[in-house]
């Protein structure tokens, strides 16, 4: 078949305009400006993946404040209002400033490399999404130093609590504005690259997952962010030009915020795991030397997700209060969400039955994503029942439910992502040793600290408060040593990707025994310039 | 010279305009907050980021009218730019759908909630929080936020706007016939009309927010009629503000022979985004003034 692209997408530059920057095309330019001025889909992914680690080390500094603090019961180290604006950036950080910009990296990086196609379809506005994001984040950060602290309500805003914020707030808005418009600009470039620059004869349905998913994840973010700077405009109106959205003396309703603001953040949440689903959906079927099982289920089981997301927001709001048929029809659309999920949960686990598996540290991770991102899952699964949630809500279960599925849920798969990639981006196999020391570390740690969230969570313990009662001390204990030796087990992941740029073992096209897709068909490392022409894709299996 | 072959894609390079961007909006944004917090100088950096994202549009999208005047572009490039403007819109639509969920919302719960309508805890809420408010839109709450106001009709001038609004879709598309037929001085009359009746729309707009505050007693603080209304036509107005400021451009750059019948992607984006702004001000104009 051929695509819309076909008849037009090799079609020429004009003769005589660009000669000057043919150069370009053998390689990059070289010094600061280089990074600054790129326009290349590699450059500005390896910007954005150096960005997020950057910012998964100042977000887990935070963290690591709010576990010494919990350490043991009392106040120990911070002031309590400190310790609220670490929660609250924490999160910030964390959704924006880590997971987000990795995946958008990944998706710089892979998703032209997967579709034949010569770069993202708007370069240079690749390029803005990602300047943006330092400037956005140093507006952020810099809210810690002001003298009325940074936002100490919640990363989720709520009013009224949200409009006492000190003068930082208008800061957070602004920077939360910023973020999005990178977010959005981001998110286009990749629907219409895919929608676009697909190489002749890549029709959808041989697409990879990963693909698939970050184009439906593209989608949720152009629906939703646009929802969330309504949310956050109408918080700064009410705080500044004195409108009543959310006050009830002005015949508003401060739950009115809760539920604009979820109808943003329900989706978001699949935004930070959809593309994870890709990753794993990519990796497993290597290892498991099987094509991935159920390829048009996953499609759908994707597209579905992206469906009812929409549907479910008011799960977060079961205690705020809302009528009877709202609880109920919120339960069951949330629990729906399990279906498709299960579908996947199933196609990755029967993708490995019966394989020829091997456990090289891309595998291990992915095997531990689907493990503990269905721990979560189920953890969310009880969450969606409304009696029951009035008991979880607001405790340290909720925590565990949501780190569960982020960090040895979304951050995992973004290990996994680096280490299978990573030969293909610097042409140098990372130390395998080093990468299953990193995987079992971090894999003990992430459930010493994870796991005793529920116990706590179950007895009662809330979130987001600084002190806590005599019976949860042992728990937190542990939490806060798992804390520790998560955190800086995660030195030794930078350790290995450093050495894994400045050196190493040479190799392969292929890389990997067993890989499928176009990818691993051109040379390691990737040349700057993958395809200049067009791939015949009749000679590759696209996944 | 081997991107110069005919299988080649297109690629640009070096990218220097949006690195202006961020700083722009940095500052831009840095301002603002400080000014909304009453800092020294904030006003003045607002202004100065405003300026720096000016020249960096008119640098960027100068560099963009160059390259696709010379001929550099493709017909993937073409198919890329229009599908970036159309899921720009769609972001656009979500933007406004975030005040329109909060008009619904108010009207269809909160509002009755405080009033004591509806199950739950509701009667008792209104018992005893606000005794004796009984809802009727419009409202400015229990507390009557901003004092006595009078609603803001929909006959007289909100109906002229309407009539001006869908005449400018009108003479907009008689401009992008004209534009597809090759007769660009027909385009850059009809546009003309086009601009004219966009900027008289906002110059009626504003004559509408001075009545308002100044006849009516309605302003953006009387409560959430006053929120809703002024948050909803003031997003409104800033976007046909920027739609007319796009057709504008298209009209001069007509007048200095740009566009073919064939290449004049830039003319239907603005068209597109024209009729956006369109259809938004009709659901405000039955949502927001009618009923
Ligand atoms: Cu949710």
């Amino acid at each position: 078949m051929t695509t819309d692209s076909s008849h037009d997408g090799v079609v020429h530059h004009a003769p005589g305009e660009h000669h000057d920057h043919d150069h370009d095309h053998h390689g990059p330019a070289y010094g600061l400006m280089r990074w600054i001025t790129t326009t290349n889909h590699k450059d500005i992914g390896s910007l954005y993946l150096w960005f997020s680690l950057i910012m998964f080390f100042i977000g887990g500094a935070m963290a690591l404040v709010i576990r010494a603090e919990l350490f043991q019961p009392g106040i120990q180290i911070v002031d309590p209002m400190f310790f609220n604006s670490m929660t609250t950036m924490h999160a910030l950080v964390m959704i924006f400033g880590v997971v987000m910009p990795a995946f958008v990296g990944l998706a710089n990086w892979m998703i032209p490399m997967m579709i034949g196609a010569p770069d993202m379809a708007l370069p240079r506005l690749n390029n803005w999404s990602f300047w943006i994001m330092p400037f956005a984040f140093a507006i952020l950060l810099s809210t810690l130093f002001m003298d009325s602290g940074g936002p100490a309500g919640g990363w989720t805003l709520y009013p009224p609590l949200s409009l006492q914020m000190g003068d930082s707030f208008a800061f957070v808005i602004f920077a939360i504005h910023f973020m999005g418009i990178s977010s959005v600009m981001g998110s286009i470039n990749i629907v219409a690259t895919i929608f676009n620059m697909r190489a002749p004869g890549v029709t959808f349905m041989k697409m990879p997952m990963f693909v698939w998913t970050w184009l439906i994840t593209a989608y949720l973010l152009i629906a939703t962010i646009p929802v969330l700077a309504g949310a956050v405009t109408m918080l700064l109106t009410d705080r500044y030009f004195g409108t009543s959205f959310f006050s009830a003396a002005g015949g508003g309703d401060p739950v009115m915020f809760q539920h604009i603001f979820w109808f943003f953040g329900h989706p978001e949440v699949y935004i930070l795991i959809l593309p994870a689903f890709g990753i794993i959906s990519s990796i497993i079927p290597t290892f498991a030397r099987k094509p991935l099982f159920g390829y048009d289920s996953m499609v759908y089981a994707t597209a579905s997700i992206a469906f009812l997301s929409f549907i479910v927001w008011a799960h977060h709001m079961f205690t705020t209060g809302m009528p009877l048929a709202g609880s109920l029809f919120f339960m069951m659309s949330t629990m729906l969400i399990s279906v498709p999920t299960g579908v996947k949960v199933f196609n990755w686990v029967a993708t490995m039955w019966r394989g020829a598996m091997t456990f090289e540290t891309p595998m291990l991770f992915a095997i531990g994503f689907v493990i503990m991102f269905t721990i979560g899952g189920l953890s969310g699964l009880m969450l969606a029942i409304t009696p029951a949630d009035i008991q979880y809500h607001d405790t340290y279960f909720v925590v565990a439910h949501f780190h569960y599925v982020l960090v040895p849920g979304a951050i995992y798969s973004i290990m996994a992502a680096t280490y299978y990639w990573i030969p293909k981006w610097t042409g140098n196999m990372y130390d395998e040793t080093l990468g299953k020391w990193h995987f079992w570390i971090s894999t003990v740690f992430v459930n010493v600290l994870f796991f005793p969230m529920h116990f706590v969570g179950l007895a009662g313990m809330n979130r987001r408060i600084p002190d806590y009662s005599l019976q949860f001390a042992d728990w937190n204990m542990v939490a806060s040593i798992g804390a520790f030796g998560f955190g800086f087990s995660q030195l030794l992941f930078v350790w290995i990707v450093i050495k894994c740029v400045r050196g190493g073992k040479q190799a392969t096209d292929e890389v990997w025994e067993g890989a499928r897709g176009l990818e691993w068909t051109v040379p390691s490392p990737a040349p700057y310039h993958t395809f200049e022409t067009a791939p015949d894709i009749t000679k590759y299996a696209v996944r | 010279m081997s991107s110069t072959g005919a299988n080649a894609y297109y690629v640009p390079h070096a990218a220097r305009w949006p690195i202006v961007g961020s700083i722009g909006l940095f500052v831009f944004f840095w301002g603002f907050a400080n000014w909304l917090n009453d800092r020294p100088l904030g006003k003045e950096t607002f202004f100065l980021g405003a300026i720096v994202l000016v020249v960096m549009m008119f640098g960027w999208f100068g560099d963009v009218i160059r390259e696709s005047e010379s001929g550099t572009y493709n017909n993937q490039v073409d198919t890329s730019f229009r599908m970036c403007m159309m899921w720009f819109i769609f972001s656009e639509v979500m933007f406004f759908a975030a005040f329109f969920g909060a008009l619904f919302y108010a009207r269809t719960f909160s509002g009755p909630w405080i009033g004591g309508d509806g199950g739950g805890g509701a009667p008792v809420t209104n018992e005893l929080l606000y005794q004796g408010f009984s809802y009727v839109w419009p409202t400015n709450g229990p507390s009557s936020l901003g004092g006595d106001f009078q609603q803001m009709g929909w006959f007289g001038l909100p109906l002229i706007n309407t009539l001006l609004l869908l005449t400018s879709g009108v003479t907009c598309t008689i401009a992008h016939h004209a534009i597809q037929h090759g007769d660009r001085k027909k385009m850059v009359r009809w546009l003309g009309a086009t601009v004219a009746l966009g900027f008289i729309f906002v110059g009626l707009q504003a004559y509408e927010y001075y009545h308002a505050y100044h006849g009516l007693n309605l302003k953006m603080s009387s409560g959430i009629y006053g929120s809703t209304f002024f948050m909803l036509t003031g997003f409104h107005g800033f976007h046909v503000t920027m739609g007319a400021i796009m057709l504008l451009v298209v009209m001069l750059r007509g007048m200095k022979s740009h566009f073919t019948a064939k290449n004049h992607f830039a003319f239907e984006a603005a068209a597109w985004y024209w009729h956006f702004v369109d259809v938004v001000w009709l659901g405000l104009f039955i949502f927001v003034y009618l009923l």
